[in-house]
């Protein structure tokens, strides 16, 4: 079972998870600020965090991955800051923010993603703090009907109850909610009736995320219509189905399809990585006698490749890897004629 | 992807020789559903300003995929009956690692969108039971799919290839090359 265990991996997670730690009983003020009816959630947000340091370590000691890690790091500090920096701010918002690049890939697929993600980040953006003893509300001094919010233990503003503001804050979970059932709508349509997804999709890698996700928004909206219509009779159910699905969503977390949120932003490397490139010396590619990429990309590919195992270097010294697609292509094509010429015969 | 019907007695042959530059096979290709009818298939003048040759190219699905390997975010898989899927959407990065990796030159990078697609032996129809869809229409029997006994009886000549040689690096394929009788690779460089 520890053969295949990450040591250096295991030692990252531990820290981050120790880091974690400390910051929670920092921030909510030596757990005094902590909700101890969110104990379950709490374990189980620290497991998933432990779980998605684990992994993202893993992944980084993968040779192409380290590669750009270190690469996008080194031209982000390399007197280009401001000119990348700006270059990152413009690709966060248009790939993570409006996420443009699926909206090309599908209309309605972009609604559903982008309904889904917004609909995730809000109500991370909410619980995690919650979970954490980062937020809590308080009934201010003196009144019944002020509530004042305190971040970290400090007082940050405060809001009269029955107000337009307290309706959205005490209900922002249901919007997310809502948010995430439409979007899943959209995207289980997809995963239903697009031919070409129904041959490639996986049920845990595919369907089951959309499941788990729904069951969590439904449990959730499912706690205030408890609430609200059920004078709160069926609290105990809503709230243990619902802490069931959400701490099966945390600690699945690092290991399925939503490990891709974390692995997104390496996008934003990537955007660096090419604009260093653009600006250096190009790749000729000796067959099409044309630019095909930048001499940095190839010449980080060719030890990529070779920290792999792989070895395209030619006899006279130069790589395989030196032509282009359309270059190696011909290559092909070139070789195989020869072969069939030096046959006699040029079909068979 | 559990319930597929791949007929493991059947194999892709690709005779380059043959191929007459007719692009149905481009045409067949966008009828792929899991491309999302985008082509993906290459054919190419080899060198239009001295020979008229034309070259078909379909990804060969290497036993150990380069593609695969250089992926930094982990997109590209291969599964248990040997195909290498195109990238997953939710993780390629779209860094082109494997565009500029693949020894066959096989990846396309779509800038638009920012993902990296490649043929992946028509999954949705071979998933089924079918032959891909170029290989159903190529008029000069470039590309063929089918079982290796019947291919022997059609081109008694010829002998399928699936190793090759990129300078020192020797890749195996599940793709074969079709090869004068008696060959048992085909050196690329």
């Amino acid at each position: 079972m520890f053969t295949t265990l990450n040591l250096r991996a295991l030692g990252v997670a531990t820290i981050a998870t120790l880091a974690l730690t400390g910051a929670i009983l920092v921030g909510s003020r030596n757990l005094q600020n902590f909700d101890a009816a969110l104990i379950a959630y709490l374990f189980g947000a620290v497991f998933a965090w432990f779980g998605l340091v684990y992994r993202y370590d893993v992944w980084l000691q993968r040779p192409p991955t380290r590669l750009y890690w270190r690469r996008g790091w080194q031209f982000f500090f390399s007197g280009r800051m401001f000119g990348h920096g700006w270059a990152l701010v413009r690709r966060g918002f248009e790939d993570m923010a409006a996420q443009s690049f699926i909206r090309k890939r599908g209309g309605l697929r972009w609604a559903g993603h982008m309904l889904i993600a917004w609909g995730c980040v809000i109500a991370f953006a909410v619980t995690f703090p919650l979970t954490f003893g980062w937020i809590h509300f308080t009934l201010a001094q003196g009144t019944i009907d002020t509530y004042e919010a305190h971040v970290f233990g400090f007082r940050l503003f405060s809001f009269p109850l029955n107000s337009f503001i307290a309706a959205n804050i005490f209900h922002v979970l249901n919007w997310s909610s809502v948010m995430i059932i439409i979007g899943l709508g959209l995207m289980m349509r997809r995963r239903l009736t697009d031919a070409g997804q129904i041959a490639i999709q996986t049920f845990e890698g595919d369907i089951l995320p959309l499941i788990l996700l729904a069951a969590i928004a439904v449990t959730g909206l499912g706690l205030t219509w408890d609430y609200e219509f059920m004078q709160g009779r069926a609290h105990q159910f809503m709230a243990i189905t619902h802490a069931i699905v959400v701490i099966l969503f945390l600690l699945w977390m690092p290991f399925g399809k939503f490990f891709h949120i974390f692995q997104r932003p390496a996008q934003l490397g990537v955007a660096i990585y090419r604009r260093e490139g653009a600006m250096g010396p190009q790749a000729v590619c000796p067959h099409t006698q044309e630019a095909f990429a930048s001499q940095l990309h190839i010449d980080d590919l060719k030890a990529t490749t070779r920290e792999l195992g792989y070895n395209f270097t030619l006899e006279d010294g130069s790589s395989h890897l030196q032509l282009s697609p359309q270059g190696k292509r011909a290559a092909l094509a070139k070789a195989h004629l020869a072969a069939r010429k030096r046959s006699g015969s040029l079909f068979g | 992807m559990q319930n597929t019907q791949i007929r493991t007695d059947e194999e892709f042959f690709v005779d380059p020789q043959r191929c007459i530059g007719c692009r149905a096979c481009e045409m067949a290709c966008a009828e792929c559903e899991t491309n999302g009818q985008t082509s993906m298939i290459h054919v190419d003048y080899v060198d239009r300003a001295v020979s008229t040759q034309t070259s078909v190219q379909v990804c060969m699905h290497c036993e150990d995929p380069a593609c695969a390997r250089v992926c930094p975010a982990d997109a590209i898989t291969k599964d248990e009956f040997g195909i290498v899927h195109t990238a997953n959407t939710a993780r390629c990065i779209s860094c082109a690692n494997c565009v500029l990796a693949c020894p066959f030159g096989v990846p396309k990078k779509i800038e638009t969108t920012q993902i990296m697609m490649k043929c992946n032996m028509c999954y949705d129809r071979t998933s089924a039971g079918k032959r891909p869809m170029c290989a159903t229409v190529c008029p000069s029997g470039a590309l063929w799919f089918g079982k290796r006994e019947k291919m022997a009886q059609m081109r008694p000549h010829s002998t399928p290839v699936n190793t090759f040689f990129f300078g020192a690096q020797t890749v195996r394929t599940k793709v074969n090359i079709m090869m004068p009788a008696g060959s048992t690779a085909l050196r690329v460089d």
